[in-house]
């Protein structure tokens, strides 16, 4: 059984000239929950672009066994990992939920029949099944992280990536967010500035700065750390 | 589509921008009286939006990409004198920052992009709405139609300025011209059908303002209408220029050794008096498709007396 | 994730960066116009604007490499003009055959086409300098004194402030597709469907963008009218420009006059 992410000595620099990653090395086995903390501008998100190859950079990204390169297999990668990004906004760009919810195995050139199905199974495992004619647009910030989790669960995806899921959302979308994730037997690796997320959903804890991973370890331990919280612009939750 | 400085000459230039200037002024005018206060963060907001919807991009071919010029979704989300503002602020930009099309050369690329797109999209896209109303076919079958004349007609006047300039042979660059951005029209047509169909769904009162209460609309719309006209049978005459003479009787040569399939694909749209086969095509497909349009219109026309009538 | 390739100006403290942009709109129109107005085929002026521009561009510290490669970006449109090589009468060159077709190539065409290539080429170098040596609010207030209606300006202004905003936006719509358009290695599986779908999708997103862009228009509006807003553009007055960088639009300008009449004698 491969190992779902396995990333070695990734290193990328903006065409700006700005080093986002510095020989970051991580691997995630399948199954796993990991959270990736620290504060703005660590690099988390340029991480997360080279999981599905958005961003290539030097050094080795391998997820479920394939190399993500330029050249070839990013079509495999894409349907392996789920990516949601921050702003559901961005994430919703079809007219109505069907359509974006249906775009992913769409694009992959399925039977209509089998992507109708999975439309159906994606908008039931996020609770979101009667809201399948609506037009996301008007739908509330709740409402569109849960159906930009859908647009990427229809593709069948072994890895979820998430880009800050609980950001916006008001205590009831958060709770209701956080049990669906609860439930998604995926191997999970989440962005976040939650703390209290990490401590519910998250046993690992991966901390950056300033494009380099400082720490690596399990949740309850690190969380008790607290001058190497707050050396990286972190604080416990309370 | 955006020429750059150094490919017209200085007379074509100047007239260009006199009529562009004369346009937008009077675009500046109408637009403080119809829209008011709200004129300048809309125009300028819809502008940038243009402007970035003009990097969104779909593969078609291989390394190829179709995108969005914006005169006909600018013309129906706006109206045309707010639309004329949003190009030529569109284009002006791209030319003096990006160095997309010369400066001199501003006046013939806003006359093309932001006057003749505009017109023609708005005179298109109306005339199915006053007809058909805001039907969901009307607005998309209509928004195809006048996105795809916009580019091909405003193609038409880049290869005509083109050759009034004497940069390129009438008879070459009115077929490429006209072949390739028949071809592109087909992107910016879809394009554009599929952001309507979006924005009908999502708010139809934005698709439904735009284009009804124009003041000034007509003039916009006869314009629209005569440019079409008078590029398309214009162009065709145009090509047969003197220097051309020469490379056509070459071309002919090898259209005698051809022979076969070109020929069979071709006689049915063969007009007599033009004697650039591939010439006659592309204007075979424009007189095609206004007839398409008008036979649109007449059947919306019928259906819209029998209602009144019954 | 910023769209921070879009703005072509860089900051330096050359001369050129510390001229007037009123004079720099100036000139460079001016320069334009020269280059187009100087006949097909003299050498000498050409290599005289080329001259000029190359030393402009040095004094810019911008870096004569980097104009030159972002000169190149107008160059496919050359294309338009080639068939004059083949189309313009006069003493053949030499003859092609590409196929059944006989093309002659001859040597006015050859000039005519090679002149617009060069006079395209040094015009773009001259656009690349103002644009990258004045920054864009400069250039606004450039606009002022060519006559340009303060209402188009404003909207100018505003357009290229949430241009990046946009842009942007259509970045990461662009990204959201990307990140879902994949392989499902099944067989009889087509990816990425037919271009029909394809292009509907991108009209989806470009309608988003366009709808956004309308209801941030209306935000945008309210903060307008919170400070005061009533619909007239308002601006500060224009200040003098200063002696020095009057002297050089006098002398830019008679230069320019100078190698457009010498080019003129040379032609006859």
């Amino acid at each position: 059984m491969h190992h779902s992410i396995e990333i070695e000595r990734l290193s990328y620099t903006y065409p700006d000239g700005h080093r986002a990653l510095d020989n970051v090395s991580l691997v995630i086995q399948p199954g796993e929950k990991v959270a990736l903390v620290g504060p703005n501008g660590a690099g988390k998100s340029t991480l997360i672009l080279h999981l599905n190859g958005i961003l290539i950079g030097e050094g080795s990204v391998r997820v479920c066994g394939l190399e993500v390169t330029a050249d070839g297999n990013l079509g495999k990668v894409r349907s392996m990992v789920g990516l949601v990004f921050q702003s559901p906004d961005d994430q919703l760009f079809s007219p109505t939920v069907f359509d974006d919810v249906a775009f992913g195995s769409l694009y992959q050139g399925l039977p209509l029949d089998e992507v109708n199905k999975r439309v159906d199974e994606a908008l039931e495992a996020v609770h979101m099944a009667p809201y399948l004619r609506r037009v996301s647009h008007h739908l509330s910030v709740g409402e569109k992280k849960r159906i930009a989790i859908a647009t990427v669960l229809s593709m069948q995806p072994e890895v979820l990536v998430l880009d800050e899921p609980t950001s916006g959302l008001d205590p009831r979308a958060r709770r209701s967010l956080i049990h669906l994730l609860r439930e998604l037997p995926l191997t999970m690796l989440a962005s976040t500035h939650d703390m209290h997320l990490v401590n519910e959903l998250f046993p690992r804890m991966v901390i950056m700065d300033e494009g380099r991973i400082v720490a690596d370890g399990p949740t309850t331990a690190l969380m008790t750390d607290v001058p190497l919280l707050e050396a990286h612009g972190l604080e416990p939750p309370c | 589509m955006h020429i750059p400085d150094g490919f017209l000459s200085v007379l074509v230039s100047i007239v260009l921008w006199l009529f562009s200037i004369i346009v937008v002024a009077y675009a500046l005018k109408r637009v403080g009286k119809d829209l008011g206060e709200r004129q300048v963060p809309m125009m300028g907001v819809l502008a940038a939006a243009i402007f970035a919807g003009q990097m969104l991009n779909f593969t078609v071919a291989g390394g190829t990409s179709g995108h969005l010029m914006g005169s006909a979704i600018a013309a129906i989300l706006l109206g045309p004198w707010a639309a004329i503002l949003v190009l030529t602020s569109v284009v002006s930009i791209q030319a003096l920052i990006f160095q997309d099309g010369g400066l001199l050369a501003l006046g013939a690329n806003i006359f093309n992009m932001g006057v003749v797109g505009v017109a023609v999209a708005y005179m298109v896209y109306r005339t199915f709405q006053k007809l058909a109303g805001d039907r969901p076919w009307s607005v998309l079958v209509g928004g195809f139609l006048a996105a795809w004349l916009s580019i091909e007609i405003a193609a038409l006047g880049v290869a005509l300025q083109l050759a009034l300039s004497g940069t390129s042979p009438a008879n070459i660059a009115i077929p490429a011209m006209g072949g390739i951005h028949a071809i592109i029209g087909i992107g910016e047509g879809l394009i554009t059908v599929g952001a309507l169909a979006f924005l009908y769904a999502a708010r139809r009162d934005l698709v439904q303002t735009g284009s009804t209460q124009a003041v000034g609309g007509g003039l916009v719309w006869v314009f629209g209408l005569g440019i079409a006209l008078a590029l398309a049978v214009l162009s065709p005459l145009a090509s047969a220029h003197p220097d051309g003479l020469e490379w056509v009787a070459e071309q002919k040569g090898f259209l005698d050794t051809a022979q076969g399939p070109l020929y069979n694909i071709i006689p049915d749209y063969v007009l007599p008096g033009v004697s650039n086969a591939a010439l006659a095509t592309i204007l075979a497909g424009i007189l095609g498709a206004l007839l398409v349009f008008g036979v649109a219109l007449g059947m919306a026309y019928l259906r819209r007396h029998r209602q009144t009538g019954s | 994730m910023h769209i921070h390739f879009l703005d072509p100006y860089l900051e330096r403290q050359s001369p050129l960066h510390r001229l007037d942009p009123r004079v720099k709109l100036v000139l460079t129109l001016a320069f334009i116009l020269t280059t187009t107005l100087v006949p097909a085929g003299v050498w000498p002026a050409y290599i005289l604007l080329l001259a000029l521009v190359l030393s402009v561009e040095i004094l810019s510290e911008l870096g004569v490499g980097y104009v030159l490669k972002r000169s190149l970006l107008a160059l496919p449109f050359v294309l338009a003009a080639f068939p004059l090589v083949f189309t313009m009468e006069g003493a053949p060159l030499l003859k092609v055959a590409i196929f059944s077709w006989r093309l002659t190539a001859s040597i006015e065409g050859l000039e005519r086409f090679a002149s617009i290539a060069v006079k395209s080429w040094i015009s773009v170098q001259a656009a690349i300098l103002l644009a990258s040596s004045t920054p864009f609010p400069e250039l606004l207030v450039a606009m002022r004194l060519v006559r340009i209606p303060r209402l188009l300006v404003a909207i100018f202004g505003l357009m290229w402030r949430y241009l990046f905003v946009l842009a942007d936006e259509a970045l990461r719509l662009m990204r959201a597709r990307l990140a879902r358009s994949s392989a499902s290695g099944l067989p009889g599986a087509k990816t990425g469907r037919s271009v029909l779908f394809r292009a509907r999708v991108t009209g989806g997103m470009a309608g988003n963008l366009f709808l956004r862009a309308f209801e941030r228009s209306d935000r945008i509006y309210m903060a307008m009218l919170s400070r005061g807003y009533d619909g007239e553009v308002r601006s500060l007055p224009l200040a003098n420009i200063r002696p020095v960088h009057g002297w050089v639009l006098a002398i830019g300008l008679g230069t320019l006059a100078a190698i457009l009449g010498l080019s003129y004698l040379f032609s006859l």
